[in-house]
């Protein structure tokens, strides 16, 4: 297989995630593991996509803020907290089990990409 | 031991001990140990007043007129409040919550009964303005629409008090400060503020000094806490992780480290995840003493466990304050059973079954959800969406949860009731039920202008209580 054909991985492999809450809207960073996934998690991971993957949560407008230098996006979904820590009926009020719930989303990498995030991770 | 300190003002060492109000209450201990070892002048502060934390302090003090601060200051404060005097260590926290006089006369007794002499209290008051809400003017914040005050029950409305105060309060040579609502930054800039003299307008400065106290408010989540990921991110002796010390510069720069010999880790990927902890647009951070952008800050491992931050960018802070209120938020019941063994998934999807149409035959006046957790509980929505699309029929230790959220306490209860009767009429082998009815507080929040807002600081010393 050559190092640009596509594997399906979850974006748990590519990057790792942090939620935090404030109100009714919740952030979730996303940080590649490695640099060489920037690019195409820049392609890849738009608003949309993750507006759409959290449409079960009713999430309103999604913004993606990107941060080149530390190689980080952050992205603020309104609504997905279904009431915020004070109102929701879910047992996670605060959503802080979102990040793993983006990083449950299937992608379609290039095997270099995903090589490249595994070398990252055990550095 | 009392080590000789260093009192140029070349370095500050900002040291945290708490995050939020119940965090474990020995984690400044191995912190100010390192402070002291470091022999350099240093500041330890302590992060345990939530948004909704002062509704439920303001009740407490209704009910005793002594109460209503952190409820764990006690714990975290007795064993440091010692050597922190004697070494010339400032302790700063908002765990003055609802009541900081009655914080204040907790903490003198702490050093009563510790033999601690001397003691200095500054305490910073101003930021709780219920009863003055009705003359302020107020203006939305963010996409929220404003308060309506005629409707609402209100518990508490406290203002976001900044670094600046709390650098005035440390102006009172105090060993300890006692904060009700500030921003939580403002624990770690102040002291920088006092320390460095930072002008009011040296905005790039105030940004660094606001990122010490971003990256530190949360406690562990810089030194490994909320990080680990077995086999993706490991994190060592997660048991006995350490707190973070920030080696603070007179031009900004910083570097973000823990005490030796303790758990954790302090990482790039620490560093950047907490960055970004509850930030909406990275460019226009907004605090009471400056508004932060972040996009151009850089992040570098320089040793181990030793992270440096530069780059922070400040500009003008906001003519404006935020300002949180506390309301009665009604009632929330939940109520759970568990089915486990053999067809348990379709046991338990029975019980959801039946107690949903129950409730819905009762015609309570309340929303409700349900959620089959050991299947899909915590990432669905409350309509069930992601549950919907999968196959739990694999799924074999199983408990139903409901939840329901009504005005009153009696409405709850009749719901969550019909969960227990699933007891003896629900499915074959369910167990285990519980049942929690709590009293809910909603907050929101708006805008006043800077100028209504009149804080005051008083020293309270061991002849004052």
């Amino acid at each position: 297989m050559t190092s640009d054909a596509l594997i399906e991985v979850a974006l748990h492999d590519l990057a790792h995630a942090r939620t935090g809450d404030k109100g009714d809207r919740a952030n979730i960073s996303l940080v590649p593991y490695d640099p060489a996934a920037w690019d195409f998690l820049s392609r890849e991971i738009t608003a949309e996509r993750v507006a759409q993957w959290f449409a079960h949560r009713n999430a309103g407008k999604v913004v993606r803020y990107d941060l080149p230098k530390i190689q980080a996006f952050n992205f603020v979904l309104d609504g997905v907290l279904q009431g915020g820590v004070n109102g929701s009926l879910n047992l996670d009020g605060h959503g802080k089990s979102l990040s793993f719930h983006l990083l449950a989303m299937p992608v379609r990498a290039p095997r270099a990409i995903v090589d490249a995030a595994r070398e990252a991770r055990r550095r | 031991m009392i080590y000789h300190r260093d009192m140029t003002k070349e370095s500050l060492l900002v040291g945290n001990g708490a995050g939020f109000s119940t965090d474990y209450t020995d984690a400044g201990i191995a912190v100010v140990d390192a402070l002291v070892r470091s022999g350099k002048p240093a500041v330890m502060f302590y992060e345990m007043l939530a948004e909704r934390t002062l509704a439920i302090a303001q009740r407490e003090r209704i009910a005793d007129p002594e109460g209503g601060y952190a409820p764990h200051m006690v714990d975290a404060l007795e064993p440091v409040l010692g050597t922190c005097v004697a070494n010339g260590i400032p302790i700063l926290g908002n765990f003055g919550s609802a009541n900081p006089m009655g914080a204040a006369r907790r903490i003198h007794r702490i050093a009563r009964e510790q033999g601690i002499r001397g003691l200095r209290i500054a305490v910073v008051e101003g930021d709780d303005l219920r009863d003055r809400l009705q003359r302020i003017q107020m203006s939305a914040w963010e996409e929220e629409a404003a308060p309506d005050l005629e409707t609402l029950k209100i518990i508490s409305a406290n203002v976001y008090l900044g670094g600046r105060e709390v650098a005035k309060a440390l102006a009172l040579d105090p060993h300890v400060v006692v904060t009700g609502r500030v921003t939580d930054s403002a624990l770690a800039l102040g002291p920088l503020i006092h320390h460095f003299d930072w002008a009011e307008d040296d905005w790039d400065r105030l940004a660094a000094g606001t990122v010490v106290g971003h990256l530190l408010e949360c406690g562990a989540q810089v030194t490994g806490g909320y990080f680990a990921d077995p086999g993706w991110k490991d994190v060592p002796g997660l048991d006995r992780v350490g707190y973070p010390i920030a080696e603070c510069h007179a031009d900004g720069s910083i570097v973000v480290t823990k005490p030796d010999g303790t758990g954790g880790l302090v990482s790039r990927r620490t560093v950047i995840e907490q960055l970004l902890y509850e930030i909406h647009d990275p460019a226009a951070y907004l605090t009471p003493d400056v508004a932060l952008d972040m996009t151009e800050i850089e992040v570098e491992e320089v040793g181990p466990d030793r992270v440096r931050v530069t780059g922070a960018k400040g500009h003008r802070r906001p003519a404006t304050l935020k300002t949180t209120i506390c309301f009665d938020g009604g009632w929330l019941g939940e109520a759970e059973i568990s089915y486990a063994g053999p067809n348990a998934f379709a046991r338990a999807k029975l019980a959801k079954e039946t107690v949903e149409k129950r409730i819905a035959a009762l015609g309570l006046d309340c929303r409700l959800r349900t959620d089959l957790m050991g299947f899909v509980s915590v990432h669905d929505g409350d309509g069930g969406g992601l549950a919907a699309t999968r196959d739990g029929s694999a799924c074999r230790d199983l408990r139903l949860r409901l939840a329901v959220d009504a005005a009153d306490e009696r409405t709850v209860e009749r719901a969550t009731r019909e969960l227990e009767g699933l007891y003896c009429a629900g499915p074959a082998g369910g167990g285990g039920v519980r049942r929690r009815h709590s009293w809910r507080v909603r907050t929101a929040s708006c805008l006043i202008p800077r100028e209504s807002v009149d804080p005051k600081f008083r020293l309270v010393t061991a002849d004052d209580v």
